[in-house]
């Protein structure tokens, strides 16, 4: 049932103190509609979710839908420049901007540990709703479970996101060719970083924010200004090394890019550099790539430039071959190296 | 990036490898001893800065890639034993033992801890009294100071949870089974500049009077190995053999004595095997009696002992023959083959430090290695 001690849709109140996420919560009774009924519905209001119906029913403008999907199991849950709840929205709003969509509905599933802070999850719900205003896309379907003490690691959340992508526009690796310039958004490394010297208590995080941040306005006013955008990719787990090898495998391409043009604030270069991290591996969340043909390198720089999200943007590179995936990076010293994939994730070193 | 930045300048390398083209007159054989500057000698393509007759061999000088398949079943068991905490450096995890490495045991469900400090360790001992923290001591006389810190530090506190599973090994007596094995090639060394930090060069000295071999005290960045590459050919070509110290913003020649203090004082030395190369004498360190309660092998027992004398290396694994600079990792038949960081027949595979990662990583097909040889 729908709680008729709902509070008024646009003021939530705020969750007494001290109460936790009960296994009833996700059991699908009195407690879970009132669980939905003054946390989610509040804060994500919208007509679609408002009819509590199953699943979201809506139409599309005629043409192409993106559709994607992520989970989010970041420790800490919040962090320097964001937190789980942002994430959720923003990764897949990345998602969709970088299949040239449009982000217009996202759904949200939750994984809640019984014991969980309710008030922590109202903080989360809270960010998500604010993401979601600020991206101008709506949650319009979700689901909660509880899983037993111990079984979680306090919340989970999956959102998947649906999008639409304006005629005309075709963007994906299968569109990389030889002498494509190579962009980055921005500097690197900062999400992980921040996150990893907040888990870790490593202390040198001072300054380190999160880069995590939509990326769709940008993504959009680069497929409008005339630029024809061969291939975006988010930075995400993995880097740009990733992301750039993976491109590279599906495009049967080779790559050179150049260790001076790739931006790194200073802050997280130290830190990369006391914990034998590589900064191109180290994860991002509002980073992008893109690959445009060489004539328009130019003006695509100048429109990233535009955004905040993306002033730090730079040409790092050139698609300089058609034959076997490889990335080959210029050092500052000249010489030449191979990026390559990792197995697994990087390793702080020994000494 | 003030100390970076400065030691990546491309016109000072070629400046630097211009001198030592210039210097070098006859064929040279020299070792870089330590992992992290094989490391930034691969990442950076520095090889290709020298003259072809100058040969650079990567030397012992990873503590992940030299410790004993017997150690690293040691640390699975115990790190499987319940109500045990097993912290250890994250590179020490995917270093495989005789069957298995540590992620599989915390997979397994072993409550396996990455920590950067073992300070961290000794607070986690703290947090959890009903836990027994132990934490796998690796490393040189780098690390080595801090693991003694971190036993003086829970003497102090009185925290009895605490212990370490001690694999520490030292630099100069490694040199000096390098020297004195039939068939050694290697004409000179690039001393570890963060060694040298703590234990200062009085120990060099005495390997360069009984070997008569130049030993320069390097750094890490890429103009301090060119540097140290530098005055090592030079001492070369006029017949000298000293220690020289490149690394002089960090290195003092009498090293760090509040750290060789605490080392001493909780360490001994002992004969230790090396992963791959043997038994060097009085090469490794292990817990003085005085603080012997805090070894875990002797806190766990028998059976831990037992554990440790079973190791058994992969028979085609020839990291010791890379680990003594007597092959190059690509030169392994099962390099890149049977041998990659998803399957490693052997450490250096798969540590940061380890001279087969670093060529696996940054150059592992031939026909790039061409490319990173002519990219100059």
């Amino acid at each position: 049932m729908a709680s008729e001690d709902a509070p008024a849709v646009s003021c939530p109140l705020p969750l007494a103190s001290g109460q936790h996420v009960l296994l009833a919560h996700g059991g699908g009774g009195r407690l879970m509609q009132k669980l939905i009924g003054d946390v989610f519905l509040p804060a994500f209001a919208n007509p679609l979710l408002a009819k509590l119906h199953d699943g979201a029913v809506f139409s599309v403008e005629a043409g192409r839908l993106a559709f994607t999907t992520d989970s989010y199991v970041v420790q800490p849950l919040f962090f320097p420049g964001g937190d789980i709840g942002s994430l959720a929205v923003y990764g897949t709003v990345n998602d969709l901007a970088m299949c040239g969509a449009k982000p217009l509905y996202l759904s949200v599933g939750f994984i809640l540990e019984e014991g969980f802070s309710l008030e922590l999850l109202q903080r989360i719900v809270d960010s998500m709703a604010e993401a979601a205003r600020k991206t101008q896309v709506q949650l319009v379907t979700g689901d909660t479970k509880v899983v037993d003490r111990g079984k979680g690691d306090g919340i989970f959340i999956n959102t998947a996101g649906i999008g639409v992508v304006p005629p005309g526009v075709m963007v994906g690796p299968h569109r990389v060719q030889a002498g494509d310039r190579i962009l980055v958004s921005g500097d690197l490394g900062a999400h992980g970083l921040a996150v990893l010297s907040m888990r870790e208590g490593l202390g040198f995080g001072g300054g380190i924010e999160s880069d995590s941040a939509p990326l769709h306005g940008v993504v959009a006013d680069l497929l409008h200004s005339g630029v024809d955008v061969h291939c975006l990719r988010d930075l995400t787990r993995g880097g740009l090394a990733s992301a750039l090898n993976e491109i590279a495998t599906a495009a049967k391409v080779e790559m050179t890019i150049e260790e001076r043009s790739i931006p790194v604030q200073e802050p997280v270069r130290g830190g990369c550099e006391i914990l034998g991290l590589d900064p191109l591996y180290v994860a991002n969340e509002g980073r992008f790539v893109a690959f445009v043909p060489p004539a328009q390198a130019e003006t695509a720089l100048a429109v990233l430039r535009r955004h905040a999200v993306s002033h730090n943007a730079s040409v790092i590179g050139t698609v300089t071959g058609s034959d076997e995936p490889l990335i080959i990076l210029r050092t500052l010293l000249g010489t030449n190296r191979i990026v390559d994939l990792l197995s697994g994730d990087q390793l702080p070193r020994i000494c | 990036m003030k100390y970076v930045t400065e030691f990546r300048d491309s016109k000072a390398a070629r400046a630097l490898s211009e001198a030592i083209r210039r210097t070098v007159r006859r064929p040279w054989t020299v070792m870089e001893v330590c992992g992290g500057q094989t490391h930034a000698i691969v990442r950076f393509g520095l090889d290709a800065l020298f003259p072809p007759g100058l040969t650079l061999v990567h030397g012992p000088g990873c503590p992940v890639c030299v410790t004993p398949v017997g150690l690293i079943d040691q640390a699975i068991h115990l790190a499987s034993l319940p109500g045990v905490i097993f912290c250890s450096f994250g590179d020490m995890l995917r270093v495989p033992g005789s069957v298995r490495d540590l992620f599989a045991a915390k997979a397994a469900g072993g409550d396996v801890r990455v920590v950067y400090s073992p300070l961290d360790a000794l607070t986690l001992a703290q947090a959890h009294l009903d836990r027994q923290v132990i934490c796998f001591a690796v490393g040189f006389e780098t690390t080595a100071p801090a693991f003694a810190a971190a036993v003086v530090q829970a003497r102090r506190l009185g925290v009895k949870n605490f212990s370490l599973l001690v694999a520490h090994v030292l630099v100069p007596p490694a040199i000096g089974a390098i020297l004195n094995a039939p068939g050694n090639r290697v004409q000179g060394f690039l001393a570890a500049g963060h060694v040298c930090t703590v234990m200062g060069c009085k120990e060099y000295d005495e390997l360069v009077r009984r070997h008569r071999v130049p030993i320069v005290v390097t750094g890490f960045e890429p103009l301090d190995i060119l540097e140290g590459v530098l005055l090592l050919v030079r001492q070369l070509e006029a017949g000298r053999a000293e220690v020289e110290n490149q690394y002089a913003r960090s290195v003092r020649r009498q090293g760090n004595p509040e750290a060789q203090a605490v080392l001493r004082e909780v360490f001994e030395p002992v004969p230790r095997a090396w992963r791959g190369i043997g038994e060097i004498p009085q090469s490794g360190l292990r817990l003085r009696h005085a603080y012997a309660e805090f070894d875990a092998i002797e806190r766990f027992g028998g059976d831990v002992a037992l554990v440790g004398e079973g190791g058994v290396e992969d028979a085609e694994c020839r990291s010791g023959l890379v680990l003594q600079g007597l092959l190059k990792p690509p030169d392994c038949p099962a390099f890149g083959i049977r041998c990659t960081p998803e399957r490693p027949l052997g450490a250096p595979m798969v540590s940061s430090e380890g001279a087969c990662a670093a060529y696996f990583r940054y150059r592992r097909r031939t026909d790039s290695l061409q490319e990173v040889r002519h990219g100059e």
